[in-house]
């Protein structure tokens, strides 16, 4: 865990890949892509091990249990596509909706579902709780206090046992960026152009993974 | 006795040549459904192979393919293609040759599935692609013979695999097919026998005369070879002027990467502009087209090389080969001196560079292996579940089957002679449905039974099945090309972990030119020319061999002699240096050393048991290291040792070997590790479960792509009895983990330990430090260097 001020907001960066904000009992998760294996095969033909679902929702669960947040937001591409979502088997809607009773649950649309699903909770392009805003793709122009998704930041770091790469926040005086929580999801390296130009000269990189660890976000 | 067609009896005469009796011998038995010739380089192998071809296609001339000849290598199918078209010209035979590999034009392949050649050259790829088209029987129906050259090679990968599984879906098209394998000498031949066979039929073995033995020596050199490192670069004066005295000299190095440091000093030390060139897989085609044009030409005093040139095509005059580096391996080093002097009745002229001084040892073990005709070699094992499953694909991608046919095309190849059915029903059911305990894919299925024939769900998916077709698994690799040239050609390509630990102002050599990073854009490295005394080397995952348990074991006799008169002086007092300041390494005692350095503990066991039972040992060490919290980093293996380096020091490592525990914890400890991921990744793309990344996939978006090994923690976590975590396993345990030799170490030193616990590196220890192939171990360990490392980055950035 790894607690940080961002826009005047007190977080916490979980090593899962969460954001935590204890002051308003919330926590938020970036691109789940619930779905995804059914999506590929769908779309592919490819039958990729169909459990990645289960496995999101499982370390959502274990996440939930530990800090019983009141609300929850998903930042976007939370279903790997609106069909993935519609085709969801019985006993893994029935697992989100026993993950949403008793907290108001919002799901930001993304570029991956881009319409609401039949799941309840609220369904939203963006959302704003003061000084923040959550929404999915971080806008070149967007005023301070912007949390977003979208890009599933890694970062690479050199220590003297070798290279280490993992999925990582980012985040500057304007912006923070989530890495994916999804278990099939890949990572855009710090060094990528457009990361770089996004984000600015000082901005800090949390690692994930057994703990949260801050570095400077490396450029190269 | 077959008498020889008259025109090519002729043609024969007219050059003053006699047919070679092993050529007589496969006139003789151009019937047999399978026949192996054994011979060696410069037998006039290939000639043996086709002619019952010419002698039939004289007698009974007909339209349609009657010979498909296939070959480890693009350039052989091209070589052979010249060659042959020579007798066929001459004779005034009407006889169509052509060849067909992935650089074969799209109109020609076209062409060839419309009207096929009596004679089609090709790859064990291109064959593999051919027979998963709907007109695959069409094409393949009047085939009278196959001919598969270099099957010596072949049989050593999943290629043959792929191959012989090939030619029992070509025998199912035509029933009259013989078969015919041209091979090296090998020390097993009823080995490749078997694996060639259409069982239960036997295969006919022919042997060819040997030739006169080689001439193989040490190269003498002024300067005596260096502590540690690989390379040779300290003969370099030697070998140039060996180069200057033969008319053409192939260098063969064993690693790109040696290649490489190799070329770039003996063209710093050139100074009579003798012509030599560069030759390995890394290199961009048009760069290695260029050098094999100018080697064909004969303009070219050099190569230096690595196994990309290790098979036999036919350079012209290559007198003399030169192996930089110890051989690893008596049989292909007899097989590499082969290539100097094509000519029968000479003996072959070889010179053995030991690259440091440990290799002196090698290769004097090997020098008398040679000159005892000792081959060595691994038994070749029963043939893997992945390509059964590529294969399964590729025929559905061909037309509807029924499950009984192909599983009885299936067994009559030699490696899947003893496949189970319930083995097959398995494959069948994972290219089917994924084959997962959770059924989640019923309506997307990939193949589906419908009056009783099996078939394509969606036809279109042939497309994707054809696109994956192939068993050679690349790591991924970048293209390198110099900035601000993107229309220009790539210099060649490095491994993308490589890359990535690059920083820009590092400097590295590819092609034999040093190069600057300046940085990746998309997916290319971008790089300028720069000049620069102390490169870094790219790495390249190149072949990296084993040495052989013959040769281990002659190495370590040698090392018990009380003085080794056979080896140079400066060697014998490395080895009485080590005895002095710690010990040899004995067959029935484990040597353990342990030291400081560069702020590290290292520890080296001496197993000489081969590099990939080293490695699975390091894997094994530092697991139970991680437990008994010793903070293992990192290990690294050779053929002969596994050196660990940690955080804590090792003071006492009986507890570490015993067997049991070793074995016992095997299944978890291995769960996890990086080589069975990286063994799961070849699998599940040659299974099918993955797509080949192809370069235009991976720069539409990268975010999307995750790495496989995802997929692999997945399946451990979720369904750990699938089939492609079985065949992990498998294939696993026989390459990479090689188990059964750490047990016969165990074995064979019955728990005698000696731990040497010393203040500094030892004399034996010392070119590990210089090895490349590090494996870092994601520990605790780990989690403390990134904290210390990420405090300190904070600390310097005046954060925090």
């Amino acid at each position: 865990m790894k607690p940080f001020s961002f826009c005047g907001a007190d977080l916490v960066a979980l090593p899962s890949g969460a954001l935590l904000w204890p002051s308003q009992k919330l926590l938020t998760v970036s691109d789940l892509h619930l779905g995804k294996s059914e999506r590929i095969a769908r779309r592919s033909g490819q039958m990729l091990p169909p459990y990645e679902t289960m496995d999101t929702l499982t370390r959502l669960q274990t996440d939930l249990d530990a800090h019983t947040p009141e609300h929850v937001i998903c930042l976007g591409d939370s279903f790997d596509d609106l069909e993935a979502g519609a085709l969801m088997p019985e006993n893994i809607t029935d697992w989100i909706t026993q993950l949403m009773a008793g907290r108001s649950w919002t799901w930001i649309e993304g570029n991956h579902d881009p319409g609401p699903l039949n799941l309840g909770g609220s369904h939203r392009a963006q959302q704003t709780i003061v000084p923040l805003t959550f929404r999915h793709i971080a806008q070149s122009t967007a005023a301070s206090g912007e949390v977003s998704g979208h890009y599933h930041p890694k970062a690479s770091l050199r220590t003297r046992g070798g290279n280490v790469t993992r999925p990582c926040f980012l985040y500057d005086q304007t912006r923070l960026i989530l890495p994916a929580y999804g278990t099939y999801t890949g990572g855009l390296g710090t060094n990528a152009a457009t990361l770089q130009s996004l984000m600015a000269q000082d901005a800090r990189a949390i690692l994930t993974g057994a703990s949260a660890v801050e570095i400077p976000m490396p450029r190269s | 006795m077959t008498q020889l067609p008259q025109p090519l009896h002729d043609w024969f005469a007219a050059r003053g040549w006699d047919i070679h009796p092993h050529q007589q011998a496969m006139l003789d038995a151009a019937y047999a459904p399978s026949t192996l010739l054994i011979a060696p380089t410069g037998g006039g192998k290939t000639m043996a192979g086709f002619l019952p071809t010419l002698a039939e296609l004289h007698a009974s001339p007909r339209d349609g393919l009657h010979t498909l000849y296939i070959s480890p290598l693009k350039a052989l199918a091209a070589d052979i293609k010249r060659n042959l078209r020579t007798p066929v010209d001459e004779i005034g035979m009407d006889i169509r040759i052509e060849d067909r590999s992935g650089d074969t034009t799209y109109t020609q392949k076209r062409k060839q599935r419309a009207d096929p050649p009596h004679i089609l050259l090709t790859t064990p790829e291109s064959l593999a692609l051919l027979l998963s088209y709907e007109d695959a029987p069409r094409i393949f129906n009047g085939l009278q013979r196959v001919v598969v050259d270099e099957i010596h090679a072949l049989a050593e990968s999943k290629r043959g695999d792929q191959l012989m599984l090939g030619l029992s879906r070509l025998q199912a098209l035509a029933p009259d097919l013989r078969r015919v394998g041209l091979s090296a000498t090998v020390e097993d031949p009823e080995a490749i026998a078997n694996f060639l066979a259409r069982h239960p039929q036997p295969t006919k073995i022919i042997h060819a005369d040997p030739g006169p033995a080689p001439d193989i020596s040490m190269l003498e050199t002024e300067v005596a070879p260096p502590w540690s490192g690989g390379g040779g670069r300290y003969a370099i004066p030697a070998v140039l002027e060996q180069v200057k005295q033969h008319n053409t000299t192939l260098i063969f190095h064993n690693t790109r990467a040696q290649a490489e440091i190799f070329f770039h000093h003996l063209w710093l030390a050139n100074e009579d502009q003798l012509p030599i060139g560069i030759h390995h897989g890394s290199l961009a085609r048009e760069q290695r087209m260029k050098v094999e044009q100018a080697m064909v030409d004969g303009s070219l005093k050099a190569i230096v090389c690595t196994g990309s040139l290790d098979l036999g095509i036919d350079w012209g005059d290559v007198d003399l080969v030169i192996q930089i580096g110890a051989p690893k391996n008596v049989k292909r080093l007899v097989q590499r001196i082969g290539r100097a002097n094509h000519h029968y009745n000479a003996p072959s002229k070889a010179l053995l560079v030991p690259a440091n001084r440990f290799e002196i040892v090698e290769c004097n073990a090997a020098l008398d292996a040679v000159k005892e005709h000792d081959l060595d070699g691994e038994p070749r094992s029963t043939g893997p579940r992945d390509v059964l499953c590529q294969h399964i694909l590729a025929s559905a991608a061909s037309g509807p089957f029924a499950a009984d046919d192909l599983y009885g095309e299936v067994i009559t190849a030699g490696p899947y002679a003893k496949l189970t059915r319930d083995d097959f029903d398995r494959c069948l059911d994972f290219c089917a449905t994924g084959g997962y305990a959770l059924r989640a894919y019923d309506r997307y299925q990939r193949i589906v039974e419908r009056d009783r024939k099996w078939q394509l769900r969606d036809p279109r998916s042939a497309a994707q099945i054809r696109m994956n077709i192939g068993t050679i698994i690349d790591t991924e690799m970048l293209k390198v090309r110099l900035k601000g040239r993107r229309g220009g050609s790539a210099l060649g390509e490095v491994e993308e972990a490589f890359a990535s630990t690059l920083s820009q102002g590092d400097t590295f050599l590819i092609g034999g030119q040093i190069v600057r990073y300046e940085g990746l854009n998309e997916m290319t490295v971008e790089v300028t020319r720069r000049a620069s005394d102390n490169p870094k080397v790219a790495v390249f995952s190149g072949t990296k061999f084993a040495n052989t348990t013959q040769l281990s074991q002659r190495i370590m006799r040698l090392l018990q002699q009380d003085s080794w008169p056979d080896l140079p002086a400066h060697t014998a007092h490395w080895l009485t240096l080590q005895r002095e300041r710690s010990k040899l390494p004995e067959p029935s005692r484990l040597l353990i050393e342990s030291f400081p350095q560069d702020n590290r503990q290292y520890t080296v066991i001496y197993g000489f048991a081969g590099r990939n039972a080293m490695q699975t040992l390091g894997l094994l060490l530092t697991q139970r290291m991680e437990e008994q919290g010793l903070d293992p980093l990192g290990f690294l293996a050779t053929d002969y040792a596994t050196m660990i380096w940690s955080l804590q020091p090792v003071s006492d490592p009986t507890p570490l070997f015993e067997l049991d525990n070793l074995r016992q914890g095997l299944e978890e400890w291995l769960a996890g590790n990086a080589v069975m991921k990286r063994t799961f990744r070849a699998s599940a793309i040659i299974s099918g479960l993955i797509d080949r990344m192809t370069q235009g996939k991976r720069k539409s978006g990268r975010q999307a792509t995750f790495s496989s090994d995802i997929l692999y923690d997945t399946l451990r976590k979720y369904d750990p009895d699938h089939l492609m975590l079985d065949i992990t396993r498998e294939e696993a345990m026989k390459g990479l983990i090689d188990f059964g030799r750490i047990e016969e170490m165990i074995t064979r030193t019955r728990g005698a330990i000696d731990h040497l616990q010393l203040d500094r590196v030892t004399p034996l220890a010392a070119p590990l430090f210089l090895e490349i192939g590090r494996v870092p171990i994601k520990g605790a360990a780990e989690e403390r260097l990134v904290a210390e490392e990420a405090s300190l980055l904070m600390a310097k950035a005046g954060l925090e």
